[in-house]
């Protein structure tokens, strides 16, 4: 059934190749595209997308964009910044850099910080070497990022650097009368004892109907520290696959942060492979789905070494029709002894017709481990619901309250004061009585 | 203010109040009585307007108005209260704020202006004396982290900032120590008046050495048994509830 989709990607690919003439990476993209025909979409007969049919996605043609500017971007763009945040500013319109609209100087010396289609000329080496890795198992979306590299970002931190502004990625989509997709590619890279924070913001029109597919791959080197966050507020006619891909030596840490409340049709995953002692990962997440959304949480942790630690926290809001998923797997092998894994999902159904398919997995290789998950799916506290009542607040206002209570459970980890309250400002306005529940948070 | 008729009560289809009278007139304090399971706690419930009980018989009238099919919201802003018997945890939810959203419903259903953030603080600091609470735990979830005597002080603090006509107190004694006790005992027996009228629902005479109440009803298989003063509960305490039981089948 996806053939007709697979061989259009194939060759939208081939256009694609001839436009870029003679590009470095053109071998690159034609391995990615074999792979990708050999594999194809996924199906729901396969475990891992078992819960998310993406044939909605494979029956529309998506085509590159046409590049440009748009009209209205300043608009836009005021709904993604962050108020009060200080960061370096990379603006991507419909998956394409906009070198106009970005801003990174001051930038410690010896930083890489640069759109990909630029780096792709200029540290091609770095970059194969990077991605040249991913392998027929990978996730099918993945491997077509590949094949369509084109632009993104690449930041590079050397050695000892601690980048304390934070670095803000901002896509824009949905600008075209046409359906378009996107492959934005992010490469991150950081050296030994080297720091950063990276800001991932994908905002877009709900009037029109687009495909992103996005990749990012971190590399962390021994002791160094990445904190990501992933805000995804794609337009409601939308399709968002996400792929976050992370590699930890010794003792490096990694602070996620993935927040979905757009989108149509919405799969997250993230990959992380703890490779050598004393790595750590800590991942959060919310989700929040209204209408007919569909929203996919998969995340995988590999604990491939000892005394390796995990957290996993993430929380899903679903109400209308909408559906989540949550799948989190840790595997911990033979040789990750004293690994420490905890992990939790809570989910909050608000209507009849909401649903959620949640499935914590682990599997463990090893004897000498510290492991737990615990899932739960529930509605509305009624005890809850009933006190505030009983002090004169009306209940919709008390399902709000209540509902926005559970979900700034994840809200509050941020450490990142402007993200913070950017959060707080979006989910808050996606619930009734928006400014009587402000005064409410904690 | 509350006239309570002949009142029957079922709960997942289970008889619970079987035929209760009540008449409790402003100013005055009722306490109910009686052992586990006769049907206090549901009385106070279905006062407040809970969930998940039926009014098969009877009625409930209160300041000349229907209770049945009221919203608990509209009841607490025509001036109902009840202080819980487990006052639940709400995480992420400011006690505070809950409190002063509380207020400003109340003040809007009866056509005043909302109180500002200063006019309200002002009302909490005069209030939260009442009942020796830490100020510091305001600030915090509604009663998340407070020990057990802390969320019952929290509800007679509500109690105060609210101003209720009729304040229905569940077992606001249990769990409490006897300095607990007194002060909560203080902090209810300041806000008496003659326009407020308290029901007392309760296991023990002790709250009623702090408390004294106007009368006393002794609740019994879903139906007031018996009614006196404040020599019945003392007697109750003394002699048990046997003997009420034999007279009433007599």
């Amino acid at each position: 059934m996806s053939d007709t989709a697979v061989n259009h990607y194939v060759s939208e690919l081939h256009r694609l190749q001839k436009e870029m003439g003679c590009d470095n990476l053109a071998r690159l993209r034609e391995a990615a595209i074999g792979r990708f025909q050999s594999q194809g979409f996924p199906s729901t007969r396969q475990e891992n997308w078992k819960y998310t049919d993406v044939r909605p996605l494979t029956r529309m043609p998506f085509s590159l964009p046409e590049t440009g500017m748009v009209a209205d971007h300043e608009a836009w763009l005021n709904e993604a910044r962050l108020p009060g945040l200080d960061c370096h500013e990379l603006v991507f319109v419909n998956g394409r850099f906009s070198a106009e609209l970005s801003r990174t100087d001051g930038l410690p010396e010896y930083v890489v910080l640069k759109n990909l289609a630029v780096a792709l000329e200029e540290d091609r080496t770095l970059i194969e070497s990077l991605i040249g890795e991913d392998n027929a198992d990978s996730n099918p979306f993945n491997t077509l990022n590949t094949a369509f590299i084109l632009d993104g970002v690449l930041l590079s931190v050397p050695t000892d650097c601690i980048i304390d502004i934070p670095v803000h990625l901002i896509y824009l989509s949905g600008f075209s009368d046409e359906g378009f997709a996107a492959h934005p590619r992010n490469i991150i890279a950081l050296e030994a004892n080297a720091s950063v924070t990276v800001i991932e913001n994908y905002v877009g029109a709900d009037n029109s109907r687009y495909f992103t597919n996005t990749v990012t791959d971190a590399f962390l080197q021994e002791n160094s520290s990445l904190t990501h966050y992933k805000l995804q507020q794609e337009g409601r006619g939308s399709y968002h696959i996400g792929n976050f891909n992370i590699l930890q030596a010794a003792s490096s840490r990694v602070y996620s942060h993935s927040i979905s409340l757009g989108g149509s049709l919405v799969r997250n995953d993230i990959h992380a492979e703890l490779k050598a002692e004393g790595a750590e990962i800590a991942l959060q997440g919310l989700y929040m789905g209204t209408g007919k959304q569909h929203i996919d949480n998969h995340t995988r942790i590999d604990h491939l070494s000892p005394s390796t630690q995990s957290r996993e926290n993430y929380r899903g809001v679903l109400n209308d029709q909408a559906r989540g998923v949550f799948n989190g797997k840790v595997v911990v092998h033979k040789d990750a002894q004293k690994t420490d894994a905890a992990q939790s999902n809570a989910n909050l159904l608000l209507s009849d017709f909401a649903e959620v398919d949640t499935k914590p997995e682990l599997e463990i290789y090893a004897d000498d481990v510290k492991c737990s998950h615990g899932t739960t799916v529930g509605q509305l506290d009624q005890d809850m619901l009933f006190y505030l009542r009983s002090r004169a607040i009306d209940e919709e206002t008390a399902r709000s309250i209540l509902t926005y209570a559970f979900a700034e459970e994840i809200i509050t980890q941020i450490d990142l004061q402007p993200v913070r309250e950017y959060l707080e400002y979006r989910v808050i306005g996606r619930l009734p009585d928006a400014d009587l529940i402000k005064e409410f948070t904690v | 203010m509350l006239n309570i008729k002949n009142l029957h009560v079922t709960v997942d289809d289970k008889e619970i109040l079987k035929g209760l009278d009540l008449t409790v007139n402003a100013g005055e304090v009722h306490a109910i009585m009686g052992p586990n399971g006769s049907g206090k706690s549901t009385l106070a419930n279905v006062l407040a307007g809970r969930e998940g009980y039926t009014i098969t018989k009877g009625s409930i009238d209160y300041e000349g108005k229907d209770l049945s099919g009221m919203a608990p919201e509209v009841r607490a802003r025509e001036g109902i209260f009840l202080a819980f018997q487990y006052p639940v945890e709400i995480p992420g939810v400011n006690n505070i704020y809950m409190l002063k959203a509380a207020v400003n419903a109340k003040r809007e259903y009866i056509g005043e202006p909302p109180l500002d953030a200063v006019e309200f603080l002002n009302l909490v600091k005069e209030k939260v004396k009442l009942v020796k609470l830490k100020e510091e735990l305001l600030n915090r979830s509604v009663n998340e982290g407070f020990s057990g005597g802390e969320k019952k002080r929290n509800e007679i603090f509500q109690m105060a900032v609210l101003e209720p006509r009729l304040a229905i107190l569940d077992e606001t004694d249990s769990g409490l120590d006897i300095d607990a006790l007194k002060i909560v005992a203080e902090g209810v027996n300041s806000l008496r008046n003659r326009d407020r009228a308290i029901i007392l629902v309760t296991h023990y005479q002790r709250l009623l050495n702090y408390i004294v109440p106007d009368q006393v009803h002794v609740l019994f298989d879903g139906r007031i048994i018996k009614s006196g003063h404040r020599e019945l509960a003392l007697k109750l305490e003394e002699k048990g509830y046997d003997w009420v039981k034999s007279e009433a089948a007599a």
